[in-house]
């Protein structure tokens, strides 16, 4: 009898099981994220025959020259880069804090509204210079009011910050459509330029680039947030209070104090990119304005470990991907749908959070667990 | 050191020769024309542009690397991109299809003076006067007025079959935004359906979005709860075919056939054919004469730019083909207006007999354009465009 009841539990045994890495040295887990993304090019080259019947090659070219091959491409690619790493940085503060905001998508659009605003209502009545700035400051209290409210409820009554910054987006959304309806009388549900003949309010070309300034701005801003969490002392009481709210109250940090500041600067820097989105690009609103970066984000910031520099990485092969992507459809020979963009993106992805596993924790198989235990 | 400026000044000048020789030989092989889409062909609205693009490219002679699309494009700065990057990648006719594309299309305009633009439903082309920049819609009030036919057709069919009661008939519409475009488009549907059965009435749901499948199947489902016993709709998703086929409503489509999605259900779609116009300034962009392009283009049936798919005949009416024709020569001939101001009244039994429209889109949203003439309402005359933005009797906005 017991003889069969060890059969049985012999037989149940898994053939390997899971434990927790020590930590991995810096090289061999980028070696294990480079060997990901080889892997997922190779399982896409076989999506890409499957579905196409064409060369993997011949894709992967095509979105590299979609991505680098003119002056213009490459432009189109930082400031795509640049609008998904501002957000990524704007929401890092706050999950830094493990306080989940995902509403970005709608304090970028209430950043846009607050701009737009500024610009239909003010018009040419201010100097360029100091619309830009009353923009600016607009965007960046409108974000912050609207990430605001779900941190002040969190922090008063630990209200559930994932749930009301989601349904904080649908409000923003339905106040741009309010907005474009009362200015567009005829229903088109379309939103002109503003201010097409001044340019009033908006930002400067510089060296010939409409995007530059976007740009550098964002770098800026990538560079304070990693100064900002990692040498200030706000820096260290978002770790803290993100690791342990009892160890944050124990060393005497204010817990709601430092919820409520770090969920406020994540708004207005949602709303700076909101604003760079109006006056740096768009100079109207429409209600995809955000386009869809708000939660794109979310796993640029993740992926790179809550690190402002990594971000700039991840942020750059998400960017490449969707331009990439999109230039699929471009190539004229390749006639392809942006559906393969799609889904190259979406197993790159897939990918690369998976070798995140394998850089946490080892697979140990049995036969090595009993050599193991014999040593 | 001499040899070495030899050979740099050799290099310089082949290189020279190379784009001398480049520029010159700029003959049809290198002719390319780009096209941008709000959507990729999931939308019915952009399907319809994408198979037309491929065909006039095709009727024009231009192989397949000739013709450029830019797909998904928002209507933002990402348009002016795209028209930008079609540029920079040769093409001397690029093509938008959505309205918001407008301004950013006109912004390429008057930066890429040596390349024509050309921008489906748009207002501003007649009064901008670029001439490198052009409008074109169709006057496809009328194809939608024929659909409205069939639909009629189709009530009255079921009327005598007792289906529905003749008493009170109510059909449904789903449109995207309370807009000119989607109003014209409505009301000449209704018209064409109350030409057959004269007590309809219509509810019309709006998704204030173009394309939204949820939405759109959502309001067509709303509308067959409130007792609409038939809908059609003019949003770029098959989702509200899907809902009428679903619950066994007649449906009347729009840009594409719908009957395979709706076998039982799908009775006709009425349909902007773009192939002519596109074929129209290929050839002409092509031989340089892109200028002589009219800033606003509207084709009708003379051009083949307004037309019906085909009639499923195991949903439609019996006998509906015949009445199509006849009513579609009395259009062609012109003794019959879709806006014949007799045939509608507003605000509870009142006629128009005057009316401004707001033909020049100059951003004041005002009329200024006196569109009632010898007793109807000129629609697609003064700009192609829609402008018919009554709100007639019979007909209520939910």
């Amino acid at each position: 009898m017991n003889k069969t009841a060890a059969q049985a539990e012999k037989k149940h045994e898994s053939l390997f099981y899971v434990t927790k890495r020590d930590t991995m040295p810096f090289w061999k887990s980028s070696l294990i994220r480079v060997i990901a993304v080889i892997a997922a090019l190779i399982i896409s080259s076989v999506f890409i025959v499957a579905l196409t019947g064409k060369s993997p090659l011949k894709i992967y070219s095509a979105m590299i020259e979609g991505s680098f091959g003119t002056v213009r491409t490459f432009w189109d690619l930082l400031q795509n880069m640049a609008m998904l790493l501002g957000i990524a940085v704007a929401v890092t503060p706050a999950f830094r804090m493990k306080f989940w905001n995902i509403g970005a998508e709608g304090q970028v659009l209430m950043g846009c509204l607050a701009s737009v605003i500024c610009m239909y209502y003010i018009g040419s009545a201010l100097p360029s210079w100091l619309l830009i700035i009353v923009m600016a400051v607009a965007s960046m209290a409108a974000g912050a009011i609207w990430a605001g409210i779900p941190g002040f409820f969190k922090a008063k009554w630990n209200t559930n910050e994932t749930l009301f910054t989601l349904m904080m987006n649908y409000v923003a959304i339905q106040l741009v459509s309010f907005f474009i309806a009362v200015w567009v009388p005829s229903g088109s549900g379309i939103l002109y330029p503003v201010n097409t003949d001044t340019e009033c309010g908006w930002l400067p070309k510089v060296f010939g680039q409409q995007y530059f300034l976007n740009v550098a701005i964002v770098a800026i801003l990538t560079v304070g947030m990693f100064i900002y969490l990692r040498y200030t002392k706000h820096g260290y009481e978002i770790s803290v209070v993100g690791e342990s709210e009892n160890t944050a109250k124990y060393i005497g940090i204010n817990v709601k104090k430092v919820i409520i500041r770090t969920v406020l600067l994540s708004g207005a820097l949602c709303g700076v990119i909101g604003f760079l989105l109006v006056s740096g690009k768009n100079h109207m609103i429409n209600t995809s304005m955000a386009g869809g970066n708000g939660f794109t984000a979310i796993m640029v910031s993740w992926l790179a470990k809550f690190n402002p520099f990594y971000m700039i990485l991840t942020a750059f092969l998400v960017s490449f991907l969707k331009i990439g992507g999109s230039a699929l459809a471009r190539d004229p020979l390749l006639k392809l749908s942006t559906s393969l963009g799609d889904i190259i993106s979406a197993i790159v992805i897939l990918f690369i959070i998976g070798s995140e596993f394998f850089i946490r924790y080892r697979i140990n198989y049995r036969g090595r667990k009993a050599e193991h235990k014999n040593v | 050191m001499s040899k070495r400026i030899f050979a740099l000044i050799i290099a310089i000048v082949m290189v020279f020769s190379v784009c001398a020789l480049t520029s010159c030989t700029n003959s049809s092989a290198d002719f390319k024309v780009g096209f941008i889409f709000l959507h990729d062909d999931n939308s019915t609205y952009d399907r319809n542009f994408m198979e037309a693009a491929r065909q006039a490219a095709k009727n024009a002679g231009l192989s397949d690397d000739q013709v450029l699309f830019e797909v998904g494009i928002d209507e933002s700065n990402d348009c002016y991109d795209a028209a930008a990057r079609l540029v920079d990648k040769g093409c001397k006719l690029v093509f938008a299809d959505s309205f918001g594309h407008e301004p950013f299309m006109i912004k390429a305009a008057k930066e890429f003076k040596d390349v024509q633009f050309f921008h489906a439903t748009g207002t501003q082309a007649h009064t901008e006067k670029l001439p490198n920049y052009h409008n074109a819609f169709a006057s496809i009030y009328e194809g939608r007025y024929l659909a409205g036919v069939v639909a009629g057709l189709k009530l009255k069919a079921m009327i005598d079959a007792g289906t529905i009661s003749g008493d009170s008939v109510k059909i449904g519409y789903v449109g995207a935004h309370p807009y000119a475009e989607v109003v014209s488009g409505y009301t000449s549907f209704f018209l064409g359906v109350r030409s057959i059965v004269a007590n309809v009435t219509m509810d019309v749901r709006y998704t204030n979005s173009w394309f939204d499948i949820a939405k759109e199947r959502e309001a067509a489902l709303q509308l067959i709860n409130d007792g609409c016993v038939l809908l059609s709709q003019h949003a770029d998703s098959e989702g509200a075919p899907k809902a009428c086929e679903e619950n066994n409503v007649p449906n009347v489509a729009y840009n594409v056939s719908t009957i395979s999605i709706g076998p039982k259900t799908a009775l006709i779609s009425s349909k902007i054919d773009w192939t002519p116009y596109m074929e129209m300034i290929i050839k002409k962009v092509m031989d340089g004469k892109g200028s002589e392009i009219p800033y606003d283009w509207c084709g009708g049936f003379e051009e083949g730019a307004v037309k019906l798919t085909e009639l499923n005949a195991d949903a439609a009416a019996d006998g509906t083909q015949a009445k199509l024709d006849e009513i579609t020569a009395q259009l062609k001939a012109g003794t019959l207006h879709v806006f014949d101001t007799s045939k509608f009244t507003i605000n509870g039994g009142q006629t128009v007999t005057t009316y401004l429209a707001d033909v020049d889109d100059d951003g004041s949203f005002t009329g200024e354009t006196e569109v009632i003439k010898d007793g109807y309402f000129h629609e697609s005359e003064y700009r192609s465009a829609p402008y018919f933005d009554l709100r007639i009797d019979g007909i209520t906005e939910k």
